[in-house]
Formats: C-alpha cells, structure tokens, sequence
C-alpha cells in the first residue's frame, strides 16, 4: 500500500461550542473533519458525562481533522482563536493515510 | 403544612428522591441522553400546547401583555440582586457570581411544570399564558449577566465580543426548547380545544407519568452533580442557593399583585421567578463567560435550587399566593 505522512489533529472542546469550532475550520479552509461525540470524562473542573444530560453546557464533543503536514499550522491558529480560554484539549499525531490526494 | 407533607410524598418528588440517592449510592442507574431529550421534549411540547389552548378558551387580555412585560423585567433585574448578594455572602469571583447570577434571573422550565402539576392536582387554575413568560424569562437574565461581568470584572479579557454576543443571542432566542415551547403553545392557541381533542390521550393522561421519568432523571444528574462537586459548595453558596429562590419569588408575588393575577398564576409567577436556570443559561455561559467555572454554577442551580423549589419552595409559594389571594 501507498501510505503517506500527515497529521491527526484532535480537539476536544465543550458542546457549546462545537459551531463555532467547525465555523472557524471552514473558515481556516480546512473542509475535512469529523465530530464524534464523547461518552463522559474528569478533568480540572472536575468528573462529566452525557448521561441523561438535556443540555449541551456540560457536553463535550471530539473534533477530528486529518492534514498535510504544511497546513497543521494553519489549522492550529484557526482552532486556538476559538479554544483559548476553554476547557478542553487539542493535540496533534502523526498518522500515515491512504489516498494521499484527498487531504 | 399538609401542601407541603402532600408534595413531599408526591410521586414527582419520590421519583426525583430516587434519583438523587441512586447517585449518591454510586448506582448504576442511568436514563441515556437520547431519552432525557425525548422526554424534555414531550413536556415542553406537552406544557405549551395545553397553555396555548387555555389562552385561546380565555382569549387575551391586558394582563398577558403585562404578563410578558413583568417577566422580561424581572429576569433582566433578578442577577443584579443575585450577583449582590453573592459578592457579600460569597468568596465568588466577579465573573463566577456574574455567571450564576444569571441562572437565578432565567429560569427552569422543568420547576414550571412541576410546579403546574402541583396546581392541577389541587384543583386550582391559572393562567395559561405564563408558558409564554415562561419562554421570555429565559434570556434577558443572560444579558445582565454579561453586562455585570463586563461591568465589574477587572479581567482584560472581554467576556464576548459585540459580534459573538449577537451570535450568542440569537442561539439563545432559537434555542430548541424555546422554539417548542414557543411553537406548540401557538398550535395550542391556534387550534384551540378542538385540537386538545385529538391528541389529548398522548398530552394529557401520561403526563404525571414523564414528568415522574423525567425527574428521575433529573434527581441522578443532581445527585452526580452534588458528588462531584460537593467540594466547591461553601455555606454561603447552599445558603444562596436556598435564599435567592425565596427574593425571586417575593419579587414575583409583587409583580403578580401588581398584574392581577390569580392565586395559581401568582404561584406560577413566583416558581419562575424563584428558579434558577439549567439548560439555556449554562450553554450561553459556557459561551460568552469560559472562565466561569461551570460545575459552580451548574451545582448550585441543579443540586440546590432546582430540589429546594420542588420540595420546599413550590408548596410555599402556592400557600402564599392563597393567603395572599384569599
């Protein structure tokens, strides 16, 4: 198989706000990206979950984006403005694709 | 006394007891978050419906429109008497107590039905439109808040630019559950009991039953919420939680009084203007305040106010509202 190298950036931010996350990676140019949603977790403001939540406030959603190696920094600048000052996380691995074309 | 002793062996409250211990107990019990929204929405659409088709057997009034007036006035007013009261009372940081300030200005849709629940089984009527109100008072509350956070916070960091608060208040405005609370008491209105008539077996009768689910549900992310965060809870922030509810719902009386309300509408009146918001306000503050703790606010607005006002607070408010319109 072809493989080739890029980068795996995944952001996990709050629920609230995943549009504004998405809206500014459309922005930033970058159009792939998947949302997964995430079952619960702990962390400095203490222990989540989804269940049985009806509001978003204390939801938190995974934000997936594979790229060229080139544009991770773009797409970085694009998510800080976004993510700065809340609470989540946004780390970046290096991954192999196939069909190098689509990213 | 017996309101109370009644209310406290109540279905709903036993339900919502349950769930509280199950939590603390560390049960297993949960209800998934596809089902909790289902439920949420049955009683948003359930509540609204029956509200439009009471103002339409009643028609409408001047007291509506002072009715809506009355509860945007209250809602931007309450997180300033919030926000007061927790800088004395409180160790709280400005923007902390701006954010939960401005819960106990919105208010929690579910305390309303609980408290129209408690109404019905009384045999006591009320105004139907206060679902409208009900949806009013969700927002203004949001923008007080972010004004004393603006206002009185020495962060340099703005809360929320002037285009994101746009943003925000239009989320706000069409946040779902506004837009079927809003929509089905339209329909309700529109169709009046004709249309009661024909979905009334689903509307109706099951009713108690969801509200019973649902606030199990509720009584398990509050006991989760308590466990987890029991530790940020200082005295003065249990004695806000329980406090504030009672200056809203005094607030609410003198605005009823002032309307003219029934002895259930002036009820309904002060259970909205006692509760403390957990579904809209806790998204926008995620929002507009991110360096807000949320597991302060949503602690306090859940853990403390939401079980003190169905406990507690419903049974009083309806015996003030009856000596005060007897």
């Amino acid at each position: 198989m072809n493989m080739t190298r890029a980068k795996r950036v995944e952001i996990i931010i709050e629920a609230p706000m995943e549009s504004r996350l998405t809206g500014a990676l459309d922005t930033a140019g970058v159009t792939g990206y998947t949302v997964l949603p995430v079952l619960g977790g702990n962390g400095r403001n203490g222990r989540w979950t989804r269940e049985g939540q009806v509001s978003s406030a204390g939801g938190m959603v995974a934000i997936v984006s594979v790229v060229r190696a080139e544009r991770v920094e773009g797409l970085l600048e694009a998510v800080f403005a976004v993510v700065e000052r809340h609470i989540g996380i946004v780390n970046v691995t290096d991954c192999d694709v196939l069909r190098a074309e689509r990213f | 006394m017996s309101l109370a002793v009644d209310n406290l062996l109540s279905p709903l409250i036993l339900f919502f007891a349950l769930g509280v211990l199950a939590a603390l107990a560390k049960s297993d019990l949960t209800v998934p978050e596809a089902a909790a929204k289902t439920l949420s929405l049955y009683l948003l659409f359930a509540i609204g419906f029956k509200g439009g088709v009471s103002v339409s057997a009643h028609g409408i009034d001047s007291a509506l429109l002072l009715s809506l007036l009355a509860g945007t006035v209250l809602s931007f007013a309450l997180p300033f008497i919030a926000f007061g009261l927790l800088r004395v009372t409180t160790q709280l940081s400005v923007t902390d107590a701006a954010a939960v300030a401005g819960h106990y200005g919105s208010i929690s849709i579910v305390t309303f039905v609980a408290a129209t629940s408690v109404l019905e089984s009384a045999g006591i009527a009320s105004e139907g439109y206060l679902v409208a109100v009900a949806a009013i008072m969700e927002a203004p509350a949001i923008l007080s808040a972010l004004w004393i956070a603006a206002r009185f916070s020495t962060d340099a960091q703005s809360p929320v630019d002037a285009r994101d608060q746009r943003g925000l208040l239009r989320e706000i405005l069409l946040n779902g559950s506004i837009v079927l609370l809003v929509g089905a008491f339209l329909i309700g209105f529109a169709t009046g009991n004709d249309g009661l008539a024909e979905i009334e077996s689903f509307i109706v009768a099951p009713f108690k039953g969801v509200l019973c689910l649902f606030l199990l549900d509720m009584g398990l992310v509050a006991g989760r919420g308590l466990r987890s965060s029991s530790h940020q809870l200082r005295f003065g922030l249990i004695g806000f939680g329980m406090l504030m509810p009672v200056i809203g719902a005094t607030a609410g009386l003198a605005a009823a009084q002032l309307i003219g309300l029934s002895v259930g509408g002036t009820a309904l009146l002060m259970t909205l203007s006692a509760s403390a918001s957990y579904i809209a306000v806790p998204a926008a503050m995620r929002v507009a305040l991110p360096d807000a703790n949320p597991a302060i606010y949503l602690t306090m607005s859940l853990g403390i106010t939401f079980p003190f006002n169905l406990t507690v607070g419903i049974p009083l408010y309806l015996s003030v509202a009856s000596a005060v319109g007897a």
